[in-house]
């Protein structure tokens, strides 16, 4: 079946590679494994399957905040830019632990206690981890399956009041149902800066959410919301509570818009598209288009037709 | 073949431009294949003799040129491009200006264009296009679309006349995607395709035309409202699955 009109230059291994990573990295959430399956035989060339897989996978990996287990089973671990110490090494704040990770196979090789030049200061500590405790608490009881940690991104080493530092909240639910043909995920991302001359925290917060639908048919969800907010710094605790607060009426906030957008859908949205019934309100006359025809010479004639 | 179709249905919609132009490259063998199954956004040129835009696809072109169903021309221009026979035309001018109203009544806007050609069969091939741009920059009459794309795409295979019947099969796709903004840097978009088939062997009493229209008239409103009821509704289930509302709050529950 080859196409003689159109002869194509044989592509070249970084071409080939990058469109492989294009695919991967586009892969809808928890569909990365398939996308791979298919890549490999739509290439036909492992060595050029191997690069791009072991390029792709940690940039989506870590896009998609994937949560893995522990070796030793003693806690999850959010795969993310904030918590990752070199390539293969993530951080996991809660319990004070390194794991390697294997991004290809998606799961943890090996875990070590952190060091303590890995972790930030006892002073920043005590508002990482009231605010961890806080957040894990919304999110427990928000997201079903959920997982969220706390990291320290900028600061971690100051030893008490008189400087500024940044802690970042990562919020991730995934629901994978291959077998009923959806998936979907839930991300969220709060950057908390501890302004100490302004005794000031401000927060941003990046939210998206995605579902794919395959059953005979491919139907996508895609939605962003960005936000901000600030309160008072106040004692680690009471910092913790009215930021975990902001997050959670942010979070609830947004999920209400989301429901209002569908619920717009059927009556107002999708009428731009397509209507229901025609403007007339009845079937289309399919049997009677002569009407048309001399409704058509009659505006003719008086010179209004298109 | 088989893994291309299978990373057709997973990636996004919207990018399935990408998709399909590093597919052809990377199977050039397929290609052929590939452009027959793969669905593609319905392209617009404008016929500069009627002053009419309309629509692209695999079944007007001949070489680089389109044909113009108003002008029955090729653009770019193309000697001995092909076109159907006489009679053939004629219905084909005929559903172009029905399809016109059709589309009219229900998109308020948008652009279509039917093509006709012979098979070897004796029969005759039909293709129906529509593109409506919902957008309220575009022909969104209501404005609540930031960006909004819908594409249909149906062929109709009419086999020969037996007995004063003949059987009609109907492959419909549609592609869309729409988009709504909320605040500053808020963005809900859905994007799907769907593509069904049916068969049907009807009296041609009333004339192949007011047959194909129906079926397709039938199947566009399946269609519709499939993604709007089921393929809409499961990714919602989806989201409200991930984070259930608080409870009290009366909402279907997720099955999925």
């Amino acid at each position: 079946m080859a196409d003689d009109d159109y002869p194509q230059p044989d592509l070249t291994v970084k071409e080939k590679k990058e469109m492989a990573k294009w695919f991967l990295t586009h892969a809808p959430t928890g569909e990365i494994q398939y996308i791979a399956k298919d890549i490999r035989s739509v290439l036909m060339d492992e060595d050029v399957y191997e690069m791009a897989v072991s390029e792709a996978f940690p940039l989506y990996n870590k896009a998609h905040l994937i949560s893995l287990e522990l070796p030793n089973r003693t806690s999850d671990i959010l795969v993310t830019t904030f918590g990752e110490l070199d390539d293969t090494h993530y951080l996991e704040p809660r319990t004070c632990q390194v794991a390697t990770v294997d991004h290809v196979k998606q799961a943890c090789r090996a875990v070590r206690p952190a060091r303590d030049d890995e972790l930030p200061s006892s002073y920043v500590e005590e508002f990482r981890g009231a605010l961890d405790a806080e957040v894990l608490k919304y999110v427990t009881e928000t997201y079903p399956k959920g997982t969220c940690a706390v990291y320290c991104t900028n600061g971690k080493d100051i030893e008490g009041p008189g400087a500024d530092f940044d802690l970042v909240v990562v919020i991730s639910a995934v629901r994978h149902s291959p077998q009923n043909f959806c998936n979907g995920s839930w991300r969220s991302i709060w950057n908390i800066a501890f302004k100490d001359e302004l005794q000031a925290v401000e927060v941003t917060g990046k939210m998206q959410v995605g579902a794919h639908y395959f059953e005979e048919g491919n139907v996508q969800l895609d939605a962003k919301h960005e936000c901000r907010d600030s309160t008072l710094l106040q004692s680690p605790e009471d910092s913790a509570v009215s930021i975990a607060h902001i997050i959670h009426h942010h979070e609830s906030e947004y999920f209400e818009s989301l429901e209002s957008s569908y619920s717009n859908l059927p009556d107002t949205t999708f009428k731009d598209l397509r209507r229901k019934l025609p403007v007339t309100r009845t079937l289309f006359p399919w049997h009677n288009t002569l009407q048309f025809s001399l409704t058509r010479d009659v505006s003719k004639e008086l010179g209004i037709g298109k | 073949m088989e893994a291309a179709m299978d990373l057709m249905r997973r990636i996004s919609p919207n990018d399935s431009d990408t998709a399909l132009t590093a597919l052809l490259s990377l199977l050039p063998d397929h290609s052929a294949d590939l452009l027959s199954q793969v669905d593609q956004p319905l392209q617009v040129l404008c016929d500069v003799d009627s002053g009419k835009e309309f629509l692209l696809c695999d079944y007007n072109r001949d070489a680089d040129s389109y044909r113009s169903p108003w002008s029955n021309k090729y653009y770019p221009p193309l000697e001995d491009g092909s076109v159907p026979s006489d009679n053939l035309r004629k219905l084909e001018v005929e559903a172009n200006e029905v399809f016109a109203i059709y589309r009219d009544q229900y998109y308020e806007g948008g652009i279509s264009s039917v093509y006709m050609w012979e098979d070897e069969n004796g029969g005759f091939i039909a293709c129906f296009l529509i593109k409506k741009d919902g957008s309220k920059t575009a022909d969104g009459k209501r404005g609540y679309l930031e960006e909004g794309i819908w594409d249909a795409i149906h062929i109709v295979e009419v086999g020969p006349e037996e007995e004063g019947t003949a059987n009609y099969c109907l492959t419909s796709t549609i592609m869309l995607s729409l988009t709504t903004n909320g605040k500053s840097h808020d963005t809900f978009n859905l994007s799907g395709s769907l593509r069904r088939q049916m068969s049907m062997r009807l009296s041609i009493d009333e004339g192949h035309l007011c047959n194909m229209g129906r079926m397709i008239e039938e199947m566009e409103s399946k269609l519709r409202n499939s993604l709007d009821q089921v393929y809409f509704g499961k990714t919602r289930e989806m989201v409200f699955t991930l984070r259930p509302p608080p409870e009290g709050v009366q909402m279907k529950l997720p099955d999925c």
